[in-house]
């Protein structure tokens, strides 16, 4: 079962990616703005034009070619178009963690939606659209925005900074412990359109809070649409951070996304990943451990078909003592579908105790498709405890003719299988909803 | 009553052929054993009776309910009424004894009603537990993962376990004694012969006379070199354990002996 995987890649030459099509002008300017937040954008979109689309020459995109995407077709969705497009469907908006929320967004070109329980807004809480908060909360984005993921660490980070006007701000303050979940909604129909989204959280000290987002659309069989976005999360000291992220994206949905969270001293994150759609994705995710006793948790669960192509480039670094780390990444893969992990745990200097895993399991459930998966590590302290693991494997047909010799039809042992196989990551999400959903997925894509 | 008639069954793996021309008959209501010396060829009849991918039918035919069984996937097969308590039981991880004993009863269930929602929750942790009672075992066995972490005894045990509750109307225990201590062995024979009846048939298959001290044989089959060589009552299996093989190779085989 266990077998690493080390690629080579092949060059493949004489195509260039296409430019976009976006300018200066189109650079969100909302009445009542800030001016440090039109220089923020300002300053990325200068970011954005010095640096080069990214190609398979670039180290983390090795694996994901995206000469096919056509750059040059995207627009902003624009008033006009709004009404042409499909709403959210109400599937998406049911509560996925507990009966009810606390609060939701709903994110779309048609507009946003948002609430939020009286109680916690009393209480000090903000979760309101992106738009909103540059009017209402200039000073607590002052503070945030930009502070944890740099404009130029990337292309479309450097994009998502400089268009992402939809969005999402998160404020916790110190102490306070919201018991329902929060819900966010980023729904974004049609084809040929680009969207650029900005979610900010803010964890204040002790603070605990379980927040779902998820990113949708519809499915169009031709063509092409694009998102890109950043995540900034910050956990204060001894703050609680439960964040379930589901992408469930159409199939012609090119998505880039750049997410860090930074947790402090015995601050605790657990993330959940839940990624299903998509044509293409790139994401960056990193776990900055930067307070002594922080702990991170990262639970992935991915599973393509067709010709997905999934890339997570995950990082959990330690850059305090006594920090813990645990990443486990499961993924199915059927069809002529593909997946890259590549993971690293870095430990600072002096950070030492520190107790950092990885792990990444995928099974191939067909011929074509093709997992990679590359662990690594960077230790700069001498007294650590640091492991990875890695594996590709396919179904084991003597399970198969087991399950088979019960009476078990053949796609019913595979779904099985593949059921099982999951497991380790479903018992990780404390979430009978989201359990569901992925449940759901298994029985759709197996079926 | 149901009946397994096996004529004239030549089978192999990787091009060798095992079985040499087995003919054996099974009737409900009967237990069978099949003894022989190891690589004799009897955990392949076991393999090929339940369709293992990896063995094939040279020729032959095996009856059963009227069907040549030889001609259907291990799954029809199984939800004919067949069922084989494997040697070496496979683990699945992360899926529950329950959650897979609940998906085999539902498979049954929709393939004589397509309109079937599956078997109700409720009734079915009774049945499980009725039957976990039967063989002594702890109830938290149901959640656990399928043969993962299973000491011999509870592997074998869960064997049972899934023919209690998937009520075959012939059963083949390959070498379910093998790797038993004896406290084991006689949970595992009390479970069987709890099960035993009028509607279920036994195939024992097993090289130590030791389980059919528990499981009594109406019938005992020795095979040899991929064929029954001699059958007999059960004072057969007293026989071969006062004197070997060694007798039945030579009458057998009295050339090159």
């Amino acid at each position: 079962m266990a077998r690493t995987v080390v690629t080579k890649t092949r060059k493949i030459t004489g195509r260039e990616s296409q430019e976009f099509m976006f300018n200066e002008d189109m650079i969100p300017k909302h009445v009542g703005a800030s001016d440090y937040m039109r220089k923020y954008r300002e300053d990325a979109w200068k970011t954005y034009q010095r640096l080069a689309m990214p190609t398979t020459n670039d180290e983390p995109w090795r694996r994901t070619d995206i000469r096919k995407l056509r750059a040059g077709e995207f627009h902003l969705p624009v008033n006009g178009n709004r009404k042409k497009l499909p709403d959210v469907p109400n599937e998406l908006l049911k509560p996925l963690v507990g009966n009810q929320h606390a609060g939701q967004i709903i994110l779309t070109p048609g507009g946003t939606e948002a609430n939020l329980d009286s109680e916690l807004v009393e209480q000090g809480v903000i979760f309101t659209d992106l738009t909103t908060a540059e009017r209402q909360h200039p000073d607590i984005l002052k503070k945030m925005i930009g502070k944890v993921i740099k404009a130029d660490e990337g292309k479309f980070a450097a994009l998502s900074a400089a268009f992402g006007d939809t969005g999402v701000l998160v404020y916790v303050p110190k102490g306070v412990r919201i018991e329902q979940p929060l819900h966010s909604i980023l729904w974004g129909p049609g084809l040929n359109l680009a969207y650029f989204s900005h979610i900010l959280i803010w964890l204040g000290e002790g603070a605990e809070l379980t927040y779902v987002h998820e990113a949708a659309s519809t499915n169009e069989p031709d063509g092409q649409t694009m998102h890109a976005g950043l995540i900034e999360i910050n956990v204060d000291p001894r703050a609680n951070l439960r964040f379930v992220e589901l992408q469930s994206w159409g199939d012609h949905v090119w998505n880039f996304t750049h997410k860090r969270a930074r947790v402090g001293r015995d601050a605790n994150l657990d993330w959940v990943f839940a990624a299903v759609g998509s044509k293409l994705t790139k994401d960056f995710s990193d776990l900055d451990l930067i307070g002594q006793g922080a702990v991170g948790r990262m639970s992935g669960f991915y599973f393509t078909d067709g010709n997905q192509h999934l890339d997570h480039d995950t990082q959990q670094n330690h850059f305090a003592p006594n920090t813990t780390s645990d990443l486990l990444f499961k993924g199915a893969l059927k069809e002529q579908s593909r997946s890259v992990w590549q993971g690293m745990i870095y430990v600072a200097p002096g950070a030492q105790k520190t107790d950092g895993y990885q792990a990444n399991r995928n099974l191939i459930l067909s011929r074509q498709a093709r997992a990679d998966s590359i662990p690594g590590l960077e230790i700069l302290a001498d007294d650590v405890r640091c492991s990875h693991g890695a594996t590709v494997g396919k179904i084991d047909p003597d399970e198969m003719f087991y399950l088979r010799s019960r009476g078990i039809k053949q796609p019913d042992a595979g779904r099985l299988i593949v059921q099982g196989f999951f497991n380790p990551i479903m018992q990780r999400i404390p979430f009978d909803g989201v359990r569901d959903r992925l449940d759901q997925v298994i029985t759709r894509k197996m079926g | 009553m149901s009946e397994i008639v096996i004529s004239n069954l030549h089978a192999g793996i990787d091009g060798n052929e095992i079985l040499k021309g087995v003919d054996l008959t099974v009737n409900q209501g009967e237990v069978h054993a099949l003894m022989g010396p190891n690589g004799t060829g009897k955990s392949t009849l076991a393999y090929v009776l339940m369709g293992h991918p990896k063995y094939e039918v040279i020729k032959g035919k095996v009856i059963f309910r009227g069907v040549n069984l030889l001609d259907l996937e291990p799954d029809e097969r199984s939800r004919m009424g067949l069922f084989l308590a494997f040697q070496y039981p496979i683990a699945i991880p992360g899926v529950s004894v329950a959650n897979f004993l609940r998906t085999a009863v539902n498979a049954r269930r929709k393939a004589d009603n397509p309109e079937d929602k599956g078997i109700p929750i409720p009734e079915f942790r009774t049945m499980l537990k009725d039957k976990m009672d039967l063989l002594k075992m702890d109830h938290a066995f149901a959640g656990r993962y399928l043969n993962e972490g299973f000491s011999g005894g509870e592997k074998k045990r869960a064997e049972i376990l899934q023919m209690a509750a998937l009520q075959p109307e012939i059963a083949i225990l390959d070498e379910t004694d093998s790797g038993l201590d004896i406290d084991a062995l006689r949970i595992v024979s009390d479970g069987v012969n709890a099960l035993r009846g009028e509607d279920l048939g036994v195939l024992v298959i097993t090289h130590y006379q030791r389980i059919l001290n528990y499981i009594k044989p109406d019938y005992v089959h020795i095979m040899l070199d991929g064929r029954i060589v001699v059958s007999g009552g059960p004072e057969l299996a007293l026989t071969l354990e006062e004197q070997g093989y060694d007798w039945l190779r030579k009458k057998n085989n009295p050339v090159s002996a």
